[in-house]
């Protein structure tokens, strides 16, 4: 297959085409495609790109201090703005740099466009100075992947970049531009709406398999709606036709991670979030549930733990823009391939007009099981008045931010887990956090680009001490930029999980998950001309928070908190849903949990 | 390539229980640089099972290209190589050619024997009867050119072993539907 595809040239070519070269066909193409702020790292192989950037004001470029951040922070522009997150990075190390940035959003599914830089064409394959084969390397951690070849193709492939990263489940889409394509010249002109030759994601739902999953809701006793990222990404609309459907039929919800202020945490049907770290309820409802009703959700293992005691006795409808995620992990019922959004209307509409009802009496029996697993607050945590406890934190942070503007990422571990439990979503993208790939270091820069996108919100980063210190250095792109981020690092001195998951299955051996000589986060604030504020006592706690919240510019929060907290409930590994440990409130929590583990679940992740 | 057909993943799931099967996919793509590899890099990723691939571009005006991939695995895992194929952006259309059409698959092999006296006769009896070429020979060797469908060439390669099988060259299946109608 070595044969280069000889495309026709372009065929949007009109009197509207301009010549022009190809670094300024790109920033022409951002704008045509409504690009307001793009994050990048200059390079021997973007210089061209980059003075053509230097030749305009309407995109704004942030400088990042590290490629990964460009690309976590396109995440979080994209995540909280629902629009296509947009990075540019130099060939070689800036290209290898930016891979764990399109992994992780390839597994959230977030829409970004990664213009690459890469050393002239003749040079391709002679191992030139900062030469990678970037599309080789970034096949499997992209959806898409293009090496433009011929300045014919540019124009053509920036505008199907887009249109594939936001189209059908998004994904991160890589563009790699060779040097003297970025110096040559050629006709450009955009388009809009042009069919794509090959992708075309079905957006609409089979009608015939929508009204058999509404007759299948009339039908059930025990339903529960879980619903995922999918929600979010589909738009502000996905999220009110499902509260409106979720309203109508009187069933319970939960949600993945991802899926997290689609439908709002203060309504008295949400369950609270489902999973390794969900609620009981949550986990109990979707285990004796007779009908799942899954809505942009994938059948994760964090979300299924053990596969074959999954939810035994339900019939589950999937529905899901990527047909290949429907059947994968969990054999289904019924799969409706579509948008979220589009199925949920379809579902409204005919729920309402065939007059289905939810069958009352079972129903009411069916919330009387879960309130008695609610009763068992599973959220719940020993407070303590000598030491702040990281729950207690996270829940003083979400009453007094309350009613603001607030925007919240995460880092990953325990922390990550705690923000999911006790700060609470109302609306769709607010929550940014790296769930499938968990990737610690995602907070910062993605608030970054949260509040590059809403300069006037409130953006915390909940925050571990030792996720943050992977990508700390972006605190001097917040600085260069007058970002007001927010930093709530619960600082345990542990890698919190790592710590977590060593006490349960290796003993309490706490083999390099403590770290000695971290820094003085409040002289680091310093350092980035940012504000440093220490807390390690309860009841100072409140007063400092709203320091935090009052300080008009970026601010570290260094809060001191127990450093042997464990975060419950949990389905350990290998465990059903009905099998969760729940915090013991009245003896010293998981020290004999070990035990419970099995060689089998010991395998797991 | 040919990695057991279900991976022995501690999250053995509820789905792959059944017995593991053989696929014939028939999958059209735009033949554009990396568009094998990409299908090849899905397979080996996920774990999914090659037992034949061959591709060649079949249309030079539109520049496509048909794969044809022999596969096994449960209906289930079948399933799913064809839902992660088809989200691949460069690919037309994936057809389970097992599942959907009644289709026949051939092979081409060529195969070199060596060997004098009656093995060699008897190799030069068998060749005919299966309807092989000889395409090459020497003194104290044969090349045989043999099309057909795959368990054809199997079961001539081992008739061949005892009378001097040197190596075998197999292109893997190209497939096609039966019928007036293209798949």
């Amino acid at each position: 297959m070595g044969k280069v595809a000889n495309f026709p040239p372009n065929r949007m070519e009109s009197n509207m085409s301009k010549q022009m070269t190809g670094a300024e066909m790109v920033v022409e193409a951002l704008k045509d495609q409504g690009v307001e702020v793009l994050f990048g790292y200059p390079g021997g192989a973007v210089l061209p790109i980059y003075d053509a950037i230097f030749h305009q004001n309407k995109l704004r470029h942030v400088l990042v201090r590290h490629e990964q951040g460009a690309a976590h922070a396109a995440e979080g522009y994209a995540r909280s703005t629902g629009k296509v997150g947009v990075l540019l990075v130099t060939s070689g190390p800036g290209a290898t740099n930016a891979v764990t940035g399109l992994t992780d959003a390839l597994l959230d599914s977030i829409p970004l466009v990664c213009i690459t830089g890469q050393v002239p064409t003749h040079l391709i394959g002679s191992d030139a100075f900062q030469e990678c084969d970037t599309i080789g390397i970034t096949r499997s951690c992209t959806k898409h992947n293009y090496l433009v070849r011929r300045i014919e193709d540019l124009p053509r492939i920036l505008h199907e970049a887009f249109y594939v990263a936001s189209n059908g489940r998004p994904g991160p889409v890589v563009v790699d531009i060779p040097k003297d394509i970025q110096f040559a010249t050629g006709a450009y002109s955009f388009q809009k709406n042009i069919q794509h030759k090959t992708y075309r994601p079905q957006v609409k739902g089979d009608i015939g398999a929508i009204k058999h999953a509404v007759e299948m809701m009339a039908k059930a006793r025990k339903p529960v709606f879980y619903t995922g990222g999918g929600v979010v990404n589909s738009g502000p609309t996905a999220s009110s036709l499902l509260r409106e459907l979720v309203r109508l039929t009187g069933f319970p919800i939960t949600s993945t991670l991802m899926g997290l202020g689609a439908y709002p945490a203060s309504d008295e049907q949400w369950l609270g979030m489902l999973g390794m770290h969900g609620s009981f309820e949550a986990n109990n409802a979707m285990h004796d549930c007779d009908l799942m009703i899954c809505v942009g959700a994938r059948f994760d293992d964090r979300i299924t733990g053990r596969l074959d005691a999954f939810s035994p006795h339900s019939k589950k409808i999937h529905i899901d823009i990527d047909p290949s995620s429907i059947n994968k992990n969990v054999k289904v019922d019924l799969g409706i391939m579509g948008d979220c959004a589009h199925v949920l209307e379809d579902m409204v509409r005919l729920w309402r007009t065939s007059a289905a009802k939810a069958d009352a009496p079972a129903l009411a029996k069916w919330w009387g099981h879960i309130d008695q697993w609610r009763a068992k607050n599973s959220f719940a945590f020993r407070p303590s008045s000598k030491i702040i406890k990281p729950q207690h934190a996270v829940r003083r942070l979400y009453e007094l931010t309350r009613g603001r503007d607030v925007y919240i990422t995460t880092e990953v571990g325990q922390h990550q887990m705690w923000a999911a439990q006790h700060f609470h979503f109302d609306e769709p993208n607010r929550w940014m956090t790296s769930g499938g790939l968990g990737t610690m270091g995602y907070g910062l820069p993605a608030a970054i680009g949260a509040q590059m996108a809403h300069p006037d919100s409130l953006v915390i980063d909940i925050a571990g001490e030792a996720s943050i210190l992977m990508n700390m250095q972006e605190m001097s792109t917040a600085a260069q930029y007058r970002l007001p981020v927010k930093i709530f690092i619960l600082n345990n001195q542990y890698m919190g999980m790592v710590r977590q998951w060593q006490e349960l299955l290796h003993g309490g051996r706490y083999s390099e998950s403590y770290t000695e000589s971290l820094p003085d986060f409040v002289k680091l604030a310093e350092a980035y001309g940012a504000r440093g504020i220490r807390c390690s006592d309860p009841a100072d706690l409140d007063a400092a928070i709203r320091e935090m919240i009052d300080t008009p510019h970026a601010v570290i929060f260094d809060c001191l908190v127990d450093q042997k907290e464990n975060c419950f409930p949990m389905i350990p590994s290998g465990k059903a849903h009905n099998e969760m440990l729940l915090a013991d409130l009245g003896d010293d929590a998981g020290l004999e949990i070990g035990g419970v583990i099995d060689e089998k679940g010991k395998m797991l992740v | 390539m040919n990695a057991p057909a279900t991976p022995p993943s501690p999250y053995s799931s509820a789905i792959g229980k059944s017995n593991p099967e053989s696929h014939t996919l028939s999958v059209l793509v735009d033949n554009e640089p990396g568009v094998l590899a990409r299908v090849v890099g899905l397979f080996s990723g996920r774990g999914f099972n090659i037992e034949s691939l061959t591709v060649a571009e079949v249309t030079h005006e539109t520049h496509l290209s048909r794969i044809t991939i022999a596969t096994s695995g449960t209906p289930e895992v079948v399933e799913q190589v064809r839902h992660q194929l088809e989200r691949l952006v460069p690919i037309h259309s994936v057809t389970d050619l097992t599942l959907t059409v009644r289709a026949i698959e051939r092979e081409l092999a060529m195969v070199k024997v060596r060997g004098k006296g009656e093995n060699r006769v008897e190799a030069l009896r068998l060749a005919e009867a299966f309807r092989a070429k000889v395409i090459d020979a020497t003194t104290e060797s044969f090349i045989f050119e043999l099309t057909g469908a795959p368990r054809k060439i199997d079961d001539f390669v081992e008739l061949m072993r005892p009378l001097g099988l040197v190596e075998v060259s197999r292109t893997g299946i190209a497939a096609i539907s039966r019928g007036p109608e293209p798949i």
